[in-house]
């Protein structure tokens, strides 16, 4: 598997470090329920066999993180950006 | 028949050009015994011109048997290689390139090749029938594991592996590239040839030692050249480009996610040792932006009784023994067709002064210009016939034949030359999940239409005449250097022969009373499938697990697709309907080696120092491994030779007192890792 990394360009996948599902937001500690929410956000995860969006972390190369849009099974990659900007849109 | 072999005792060697230099013979070793072959030749080329046709042992039966392709997909002629520590199991006759001092000995016999007392499995093989591990060895259950597992163990499994370590070393290798070309055939070559003129960064691979495949194996014309002489040009074409890189000796063997692909490149394996520093085998891992894959095809073999009899040969392996490195397969041969392409053999046969002595062709009707053909040369004819067993005990000495109206004729023949047809070699379009489609032209599986970023041609693709590979590997190496942005040279057009090459198939021969094998590697005859079939196992994936088909090393390579016609003709189904097995990487076996590279013993991990390493190293410290760290485990004093105990002793000034106390420590810490700094 290569991963298009936005800064160094196409690399192997074995220079990059997994972090799972990019999707799953970190509960406000604050808010109404947040035991239940933080509950939901660590354990309860999705695990597709498909289109799955996930975070990278290009440890032996720029070292940013990234947002990569994965089919789990053909291992095709669709998107990849920078998770920060990600996180901004 | 003379002895061309300029009295190097080689009696089956012919006269012709072929791709062997006469005036460089190597001598080499098979069971002890020496023998010569020429350079050019493969061990099984030098074992047939020697006159040596039993090569092995099969594995479940012990029966004798010979050399049937000239190629990669042997399922028969597995030797082990070299002695001692070099020892290598179940290495492929047919892709051995001979070399000074080459030492193989045959598998799976005991006492000896010509006498086994295996053998007797033969006539008891009424018991070892499909599934039979899984009928005999049920009861009792607790007699499973220490005797029925041993005793199997014991008397299955072909080749021995070294028990030594090895001496050699393994190279891994990363290559990025524009156009990967697998294969060095027509199409291959057309193709690496119109990517490379572009500019485009190309790698060319193919298994063989020698560019060319079909081209160095048959009497072919490429634009007034011979298609050997052409297959030189190109070669020499593309060696002289610095954007190519040409990997002879090299297996693709698996296509990954990523444009990735994985290949072995035999560096020194044709050697009788590596020179110094020369790794035995490269691990290639190439990235390529467009893969055209021109990996040829496979001739099947027909089911017929006694078809595993040491002379009985796919009809393109005797070509290719005759034409490439002139040597006969036999003295008296038949060929049994089911292609025109069988003819071809007839003809060259003929020609190079072997006895042709009966074309069996099961198609009742022949094209008249192969008829006319076989007419001037005064071959015998039959059409509508087939070949339905082979007799003879350690070699063929003849066949019978059943003609158009039913009769047995029987013909005093030593080999039998046989041409089931041709199956596309598209593992590697298969390995990241694309399914083939059958192809009812060729009647074979052809690769799909759709696969990213690859392109199959030539004989891969179904297309099996010369001219048609050599136009599709053109088109497709100018295709895939104009979607990468290259500007593709001037188109070259090569007159070349449209050989014909249709074909009926055949898949097994009627009424025929001896065992008849489908799986020559397995020992999986014909009746072994009739009786899975009977017993329900109608699903292809089920039956191969319990009949072993095409389980073995060369991974049903010649085996599959007779087996799956007979399911089909056994289920009344088409063969479509029965669904594909997939393949999977590896397309040949590899050694772990190789795998392993650099990383084994010492270098399998890291080790790590810390920072106080060589202060405590120059206080000549003994070090104890802890995970990947060296720590300092004790300091030997001054005057103390070895160990940790006389320099604490000395210290304590009592050795006798300190050794009892020490002694007593250990015995109640016994279960400690003694690796372990001892606290």
């Amino acid at each position: 598997m290569r991963i298009l990394c936005p800064f160094c360009g196409e690399r192997a996948s074995s220079e990059f470090a997994y972090l799972g599902d990019a999707s799953a937001a970190r509960a406000d500690p604050q808010g109404t329920e947040a035991m239940a929410r933080f509950l939901e956000a660590v354990y309860f995860r999705e695990n597709p066999a498909g289109v799955h969006t996930e975070l990278w972390y290009h440890e032996s190369g720029c070292r940013s993180w990234l947002r990569v849009k994965r089919d789990t099974c053909s291992h095709q990659i669709f998107d990849v950006a920078y998770a920060k900007e990600a996180l901004r849109t | 028949m003379t002895d061309l072999g300029r009295g190097h005792r080689q009696p089956y060697r012919v006269l012709g050009e072929g791709l062997i230099d006469r005036h460089r013979a190597l001598s080499f070793r098979f069971d002890g015994k020496t023998l010569t072959g020429f350079a050019g030749d493969t061990l099984a080329s030098a074992l047939l011109a020697s006159g040596i046709h039993v090569v092995g042992r099969s594995f479940k039966y012990h029966r004798p048997r010979g050399i049937v392709t000239a190629g990669s997909d042997e399922p028969n002629a597995l030797v082990e290689l070299r002695t001692g520590a070099r020892r290598e199991p179940n290495t492929r006759a047919t892709v051995i390139e001979l070399f000074e001092g080459l030492d193989a000995s045959s598998q799976n016999r005991w006492p000896s090749l010509q006498f086994d007392v295996g053998a007797i499995n033969s006539l008891l093989s009424p018991l070892f029938v499909a599934g039979f591990y899984y009928k005999t060895f049920m009861w009792p259950a607790s007699f499973w594991e220490k005797f029925y597992e041993p005793l199997i163990r014991r008397a299955a499994g072909l080749g021995r592996a070294s028990l030594e370590a090895d001496p050699d070393h393994y190279e891994k290798e990363t290559a990025f590239c524009d156009v990967l070309v697998v294969g060095g055939g027509p199409a291959g070559l057309a193709a690496a040839l119109n990517s490379a003129r572009s500019g485009a960064r190309v790698i060319l691979c193919d298994e063989d030692f020698q560019f060319g495949g079909r081209l160095n194996a048959e009497h072919l014309h490429i634009g007034g050249l011979t298609a050997a002489q052409w297959a030189r040009r190109v070669e020499s074409e593309l060696a002289q480009m610095s954007e190519v890189t040409l990997l002879p000796r090299t297996t693709l063997f698996g296509a990954y996610d990523g444009n990735t692909f994985g290949a072995v490149e035999r560096v020194a394996d044709h050697l009788l040792t590596p020179a110094l520093h020369q790794p035995r085998q490269r691990l290639w891992r190439i990235i390529a932006k467009r893969t055209i894959l021109a990996a040829g095809s496979i001739e099947r073999p027909i089911v017929f009784g006694g078809n595993d009899l040491p002379g009985v040969m796919l009809a393109s392996a005797a070509r290719t023994y005759l034409n490439r490195f002139c040597v006969a397969l036999g003295r008296r041969v038949a060929v049994f067709t089911t292609t025109d392409e069988g003819w071809k053999t007839a003809v060259d046969l003929h020609s190079a002064g072997v006895a042709v002595e009966v074309v069996v062709d099961s198609r009742a009707e022949i094209k008249p210009a192969l008829l006319s053909a076989a007419q001037r040369l005064g071959l015998r004819v039959m059409a509508g016939a087939q070949v339905i067993e082979a007799r003879g005990a350690r070699r063929v000495h003849g066949i019978m034949v059943r003609d158009n109206r039913g009769r047995l004729i029987r013909f005093q023949v030593d080999s039998v030359a046989m041409a089931g047809g041709w199956n596309p070699n598209m593992a590697l379009s298969t390995h990241l999940g694309a399914r083939p489609r059958w192809s009812e032209r060729i009647s074979a599986y052809v690769p799909a239409e759709t696969l990213s970023n690859m392109a199959v041609v030539g004989a891969a693709n179904g297309s099996l005449a010369l001219g048609e590979a050599l136009r599709e590997g053109f088109l497709a190496g100018r295709t895939a250097v104009e979607t990468l942005g290259f500007s593709a040279a001037a188109e070259e057009t090569v007159s070349a022969e449209e050989d014909s090459v249709e074909a009926a198939p055949l898949w097994y021969a009627h009424r025929c009373r001896r065992k008849a094998f489908v799986d020559f590697q397995h020992d999986v005859t014909r009746a072994d499938i009739e009786i899975a079939a009977r017993e329900g196992f109608r699903s292809l994936e089920l039956l191969k697990r319990y009949t072993t088909l095409g389980m073995g090393t060369d991974q049903g390579k010649t085996s599959n697709s007779n087996g799956a016609a007979l399911v089909s003709a056994l289920t009344e189904r088409e063969i479509p309907a029965l669904g594909t097995t997939m393949f999977r990487p590896p397309y040949t076996p590899i050694a772990m080696g190789t795998l392993a590279g650099h990383h084994r013993g010492r270098d399998f991990k890291p080790t790590r120092l810390t920072p106080a390493y060589h202060w405590a190293h120059e206080q000549g410290a003994a070090f104890v491994e802890s995970g990947q760290w060296l720590r300092a485990r004790w300091f030997a004093q001054p005057g103390s030779k070895i160990g940790w105990q006389p320099s604490l002793a000395r210290s304590k000034q009592s050795d006798q007192a300190w050794e009892f106390a020490m002694s007593q420590r250990w015995e109640r810490s016994s279960y400690r890792d003694p690796m372990l700094p001892y606290s």
